[in-house]
């Protein structure tokens, strides 16, 4: 493709101690680009994911999203991680706060929107998710599935260009795994750039533009996944997949 | 039987007594009342002071001790430079990075030095330091001298406090805040310190608690507290168990009503989440 990638990933290391949990990773995502990691645990999948909005600081190398090297001293973390939107595997929503201000909190401390609007667009989103009903419902009065979606459309209240997913359904009971990869291919449909990490080859499989393997801290795969599920390359995504498949 | 009897009836007689000269006799009971007052008053604003202290100390320390552990991204050499003026902007945005590291790195040594020395001194020697020492030049109020003195010694305990429940609260409330786009204050105002609140709520009504009954040490520096107040109404009736046993009920009266209000805050802040 010729226009700018969203994110460029040039050279990135990451060292914990003597442990190289990134050893040279190069990637490029483009706008729309529906993009999963996969590999064994260990790989560096969520170290890398974790690097993309700097909740890990990587040891060498650069990350330019929007053009905007993220990792030069004068660049301002705060401003890249508001396009940024992250679901963790352990949904983190704040359970001191309901719903609605768990989703309104960012948007208004960071004057992105006023009050009135913010709520506004959260009880959309919530509609979307069929949560509408739970916006004054506290988190700790949520089940599993329906945390992980209030996870999802609070960094969607944020409006990101891109949506990184670390294990979204690694900590859920495996009936409530559907309902939050519905809301994950719907967003997918509607064109929102997303990174998912997650050991779903289903969705992998049917909802991804490209699937990426991880070992050592290395790409050692890459390609779209119908070639990636029916030919792997490499002897340890060959592996892997006759063990996860 | 029948002198045993006697005795306890003239030993209630003899009290009756002594608490006419021990409270009623020249309005006695005022130095009781004047003394709680002064009391109430050194407790109240030490606490302020204490609480103000301690989630400073507690908020520069837990993040020092968080953000260690992500080390500096390591540069390249022969890196590509894009211009003089890019550069000198740059350089001035790193500069004042470094700058802004090493002022985090000093102020965590000037806690730690605070909460060392506060916490392995006695408090009567605090009290005196400020008072003789710092202040020792000066014509100053000796409330306002107890004030500081207690707020500066309840503050280290608090800090303590403060950062154990900050340290409590998952990772990952941080990394969600923080990944929304809030900066680390906001992260920490609206996130992490009210869940940390809740957490410490029952050690930090210990604390104050303790913090009262410590104010009794006033009378070093001559501060007419409630425990001098009693004690200077011992002197002049040469009578020690009514006036020292009414202080001493005073302040367990107080003690427990703050420990109710607490387990009663308590109640409320827990029934607010589920």
């Amino acid at each position: 493709m010729s226009t700018e990638p969203l994110i460029r990933v040039v050279g990135l290391k990451k060292y914990f101690g003597d442990l190289k949990a990134l050893d040279g990773i190069d990637l490029e995502i483009h706008k729309g680009e529906v993009t999963v990691i996969v590999g064994p645990s260990g790989s560096g999948k969520s170290t890398f994911l974790r690097s993309l909005n700097l909740l890990e600081r990587p040891t060498e190398g650069e990350i330019y999203f929007e053009g905007v090297n993220i990792l030069s001293p004068s660049a301002n973390i705060n401003l890249h991680r508001q396009k940024m939107g992250m679901v963790f595997q352990h949904f983190n929503l704040f359970p001191h706060m309901t719903i609605l201000r768990n989703m309104t909190l960012a948007p208004v401390q960071l004057h992105k929107l006023t009050k009135q609007q913010a709520e506004e667009k959260a009880l959309e989103l919530l509609e979307r998710v069929g949560l509408k009903d739970r916006a004054n419902a506290y988190p700790s009065q949520l089940s599993g599935g329906q945390k992980q979606r209030i996870a999802i459309v609070r960094a969607l209240c944020m409006n990101p260009d891109v949506m990184l997913f670390d294990e979204p359904t690694s900590a859920l009971d495996p009936e409530m795994v559907g309902e939050v990869l519905d809301v994950m291919q719907n967003l997918a449909r509607e064109g929102m750039t997303m990174i998912v990490v997650t050991h779903e080859m289903g969705f992998a499989r049917e909802v991804s533009d490209r699937v990426i393997f991880m070992d050592e801290g290395r790409i050692v795969e890459e390609g779209s996944p119908a070639e990636f599920f029916s030919n792997p390359k490499n002897p340890r995504a060959k592996d892997f997949l006759s063990k996860v498949l | 039987m029948e002198r045993l009897f006697q005795a306890i009836r003239e030993w209630f007689i003899n009290l009756a007594g002594k608490f006419q000269t021990d409270f009623i006799v020249d309005n006695r009971w005022r130095f009781l009342t004047n003394g709680l007052a002064v009391t109430l008053e050194v407790a109240f604003f030490a606490v302020i002071l204490g609480i103000v202290i301690g989630f400073i100390v507690a908020i520069i320390r837990a993040g020092y001790d968080r953000s260690r552990d992500s080390a500096p991204v390591r540069r390249k050499k022969g890196r590509k430079r894009s211009g003089p003026v890019n550069l000198r902007a740059l350089f001035s945005v790193a500069a004042w990075r470094r700058l802004g590291r090493g002022l985090f790195s000093f102020a965590n040594w000037l806690c730690k030095v605070y909460l060392t020395v506060i916490r392995g001194t006695p408090v009567v020697l605090q009290l005196l330091i400020i008072y003789f020492v710092i202040f020792g030049s000066t014509n100053i109020s000796k409330v306002f001298v107890a004030i500081v003195a207690f707020g500066i010694n309840s503050g280290a305990y608090v800090a303590e406090i403060v950062r154990s429940g900050i340290m409590s609260i998952d990772q990952g409330q941080m990394e969600a805040g923080r990944s929304l786009g809030l900066n680390y204050i906001q992260t920490m105002w609206h996130i992490i310190i009210p869940q940390a609140f809740k957490n410490v709520l029952p050690a930090l009504g210990n604390e104050f608690i303790v913090l009262l009954k410590e104010t009794s040490v006033s009378g070093y520096i001559a501060l007419e507290d409630l425990t001098k107040g009693g004690d200077i109404i011992r002197g002049r009736t040469f009578d020690a168990f009514l006036p020292l046993f009414a202080v001493a009920i005073i302040y367990l009266a107080i003690v427990m009503l703050l420990s109710y209000g607490v387990s009663r805050l308590e109640r409320r802040l827990r029934s607010s989440e589920h």
